[in-house]
């Protein structure tokens, strides 16, 4: 068992100055303003009137009405009747909140090469950023020295084949597809055979972007889970859902449908230099069990990295330095 | 879409409905409700602050408060304050321009863009009877080209090609070029995704704007779009005089809050939903229609359209006739209402259009009827006999193994399709003496009121 992250963590420390990603992370989340707390709390009490103004920064950032309320209890109770000394003790208190929230789900994908190969199955809505995601990790995973391989499942969608192919190219990392309307079980079974006969570490799935009402839809997916477990009763090992962070409370039945269907391993958060704060992520983590593995910050490969609730919440309360 | 938030209201309309006389108390409630059901749809905030204060101050003032029924009153309130939220009346296309008339479509990376100029080129083909020309600026995204062309390909557009490697401004200028010389209608641009903080995309999406002039600008927004979408609405409003908007993924299980903001923030009205994976699922807006649906009022106008459109009128005729007389309606009528049912786009969108009573939402209903068990439904009848379809009294036990073996079913499947034809048959019989109220009233299933 390798950790992406132990070794992620190192390369990065090697290559690029200290930081730089959370850096970008806190600079892309609204340029460094996290919430945007309007401040001036200093010397108030945490009363009703402080209460709804952080209420409703918390609701702007897409945290949702529960969650909100489940933070100003927990920030309540930290707090008491103390009156408060300043602004960025309301941060700290609000990083810390937050960051209790959502560290139990903070877990780093773990490859295991010992599967060989080790399936990954990215699922989602339509434009959530799943072939893009699978384009960012095939380089991320190859570049820690695994060898990869994509799949074509997304058969439906014109021109996805070619999307993630072009990925492919760019990566110089094969991919195994079929022609377009092939059945998407099919084509991962066939890939499985492919990676296992190639011995490649990690086969990168991508399927079709499919809405969570869609029963049909949702049922082909619990196939192609299936059918990717006739070579190896494990695969896909992960089954990680993309999230847009610019959808707001639909996510949480994003995510709970598809954990319904397939039983999620993994959940990774795209888009979140677009100016959304996926907050939405602080309710899903009172609702599933499912580990947070990736956030996406940027369209390029770099631009993506391990989930750390610490420095999620900060980005979220919108302190400088992690 | 719009479940949840209808849902919601529709939990405060219905404890307001009875109401004779509305308090301070009873008022302040059912606004904090209101303002919650709005806030969970990811409607806004400023959005959420100017529609309950709005639906606050109306509903002290005499309009509700002199009302003979105050709790019918407050409930159009809230519809109006949707209605007017969401736009006043259907607008549509200004078409009569100047040939080609130039579409430019913007929006955020996966909002589905290039999906919708896809089935906007199909429906004004279609229902405009334009030609239309598809061409792709979107050199950044692999592939987004060839996606564009292929559903070109599909909907019959002309193709005006493009590569990654051309400048998106070049191919707008040829593109409308282009389409001058080959006498298209309508050109319809597609342009690469783009964040709202993304200033150098922005500024080349105005110069794009200032030189090629189009004469409709798009925002293209997704309906599960979140408390940012405002932002996102109003960057793009500042960089570009946008002159409508469309809302894709409408047939999720979004709240719709997306569809409340972005026409406050933008100001534009609201054109098109998107709806389904079928090019063909782009359907005109209709705001009034759309707050009667979200208030559990239901879209009967809608459904009536699609009916008009889609169902086989001699069909219907003839049931018509036959139900009159009280002649049995039989497994053949059966099967021809399962199938025109799965051309209106199944159960799930019929029922999204029918008034429902507070706390049924359409999906919990799909799901106990979905499309799936329709066709199921259609094959038990083409497994039996023509003799069986008119007569489903004489299927016993060995005929009913037949069928089901016949369709790949069990046997309880039978019985089930032969028990609801008789409870239809029965409804028939109500229908033709008291009308549809009393018919729907012995409906299986539905809880009544």
């Amino acid at each position: 068992m390798f950790s992406i992250t132990m070794r992620a963590m190192s390369d990065r420390d090697e290559q690029k100055p200290r930081g730089g990603f959370f850096k970008r992370l806190r600079e892309r989340m609204n340029r460094g303003r996290g919430l945007g707390l309007t401040l001036g709390f200093a010397g108030r009490k945490l009363d009703d009137e402080l209460a709804e103004e952080l209420e409703t920064q918390l609701l702007m950032a897409d945290v949702g009405l529960d969650a909100a309320d489940r933070i100003l209890a927990a920030m309540r109770k930290k707090l008491g009747k103390a009156a408060i000394d300043s602004d960025d003790q309301v941060r700290a208190l609000l990083r810390d909140v937050l960051a209790d929230m959502l560290r139990d789900h903070a877990q780093p994908l773990t490859v295991d090469t010992s599967a060989r190969p080790y399936v990954i199955l990215v699922v989602g809505v339509n434009g959530s950023g799943k072939t893009t995601t699978i384009g960012k990790l095939a380089r991320r995973l190859k570049d820690q020295g695994y060898s990869v391989m994509l799949a074509a499942g997304d058969t439906y969608r014109a021109a996805a084949i070619e999307q993630l192919q072009a990925w492919g190219e760019r990566n110089d990392v094969p991919v195994v597809a079929q022609q377009p309307g092939a059945d998407p079980a099919a084509v991962i079974y066939d890939a499985c055979e492919a990676a296992r006969a190639r011995g490649a570490d990690v086969l990168l799935a991508d399927t079709a972007g499919r809405l969570q009402n869609k029963a049909g839809l949702m049922a082909e997916l619990e196939k192609v889970v299936r059918i990717a477990g006739k070579l190896d009763p494990a695969a896909p090992h992960e089954k990680m859902l993309v999230l847009d962070s610019s959808l707001g409370q639909n996510a949480i039945s994003q995510a709970v449908e598809f954990h319904n269907a397939v039983g999620l391993t993994g959940i990774t958060m795209t888009k979140l230099d677009g100016g959304a704060k996926g907050g939405v992520l602080v309710a899903l983590a009172a609702q599933l069990d499912v580990p947070f593995r990736f956030i996406g910050v940027g369209e390029q490969a770099e631009d993506m990295d391990v989930f750390d609730a610490d420095a999620f919440a900060a980005a979220l309360a919108g302190i400088e330095s992690a | 879409m719009f479940d949840n938030l209808s849902d919601r209201l529709k939990t405060v309309t219905e404890r307001m409905r009875g109401r004779g006389r509305l308090t301070e108390d009873n008022i302040t409630d059912a606004v904090r409700d209101v303002r919650r059901a709005l806030l969970e749809a990811d409607v806004a905030l400023p959005v959420v602050r100017g529609f309950v204060d709005r639906v606050r101050e109306r509903a002290v003032g005499a309009e509700v408060t002199r009302s003979l029924s105050p709790g019918q009153a407050f409930i159009k309130v809230i519809h109006d304050e949707l209605a007017g939220v969401l736009g006043a009346g259907a607008t549509g296309f200004e078409l009569r321009h100047q040939p080609p008339v130039v579409i430019l479509l913007a929006g955020l990376q996966g909002a589905g863009k290039t999906t919708t100029a896809g089935k906007l080129a199909l429906y004004l083909k279609e229902r405009a009877g334009r030609s239309v020309m598809l061409a792709s600026l979107d050199t950044r995204r692999p592939a987004a080209i060839l996606q564009l062309q292929q559903l070109a390909e599909r909907v019959g557009a002309v193709w005006h090609p493009s590569t990654a490697d051309d400048a998106p401004l070049d191919i707008a200028r040829a593109a409308v070029d282009a389409a001058r010389r080959s006498q298209a209608g309508v050109l319809v641009l597609d342009t690469a995704g783009r964040t709202r903080l993304d200033e150098e995309l922005l500024a080349e999406l105005k110069v794009l704007h200032t030189e090629i002039q189009p004469q409709e600008t798009l925002f293209v927004v997704d309906s599960m779009a979140g408390q940012d979408a405002v932002n996102v609405a109003a960057a793009f409003g500042e960089t570009l005089p946008l002159t409508g908007v469309i809302l894709t993924k409408a047939d999720g299980d979004a709240r719709g809050g997306a569809a409340l903001s972005v026409k406050t923030v933008t100001g534009q009205p609201i054109l098109f939903l998107g709806t389904g994976e079928e090019l063909s699922g782009l359907e005109v807006f209709h705001p009034e229609r759309m707050a009667s649906r979200i208030l559990g009022m239901g879209d009967v106008l809608s459904l009536v359209e699609e009916v008009e459109q889609k169902v086989d009128r001699k069909q219907a005729e003839k049931l018509a006739r036959k139900v009159q007389k009280g002649k049995g309606f039989d497994l053949e009528d059966l099967r021809d209402q399962l199938e025109q049912m799965m051309n209106l786009g199944g159960l799930e969108s019929l029922l999204d259009k029918l008034p429902l009573p507070g706390g049924v939402n359409s999906n919990q209903l799909a799901g106990q009827v979905d499309d799936k068990s329709l066709r199921r439904q259609v094959a038990l009848i083409n497994s039996m006999t023509p003799r069986e379809r008119r007569f489903p009294k004489i299927i016993n036990g060995s005929r009913k193994r037949r069928i089901a073996a016949g369709a790949g079913v069990a046997v309880p499947e039978v019985n089930r399709l032969l028990k609801q034809h008789t409870q239809m048959q029965k409804m028939m019989k109500r229908m033709s003496k008291g009308g549809m109220k009393r018919a729907l009233r012995g409906l299986p299933g539905l809880p009544g009121r």
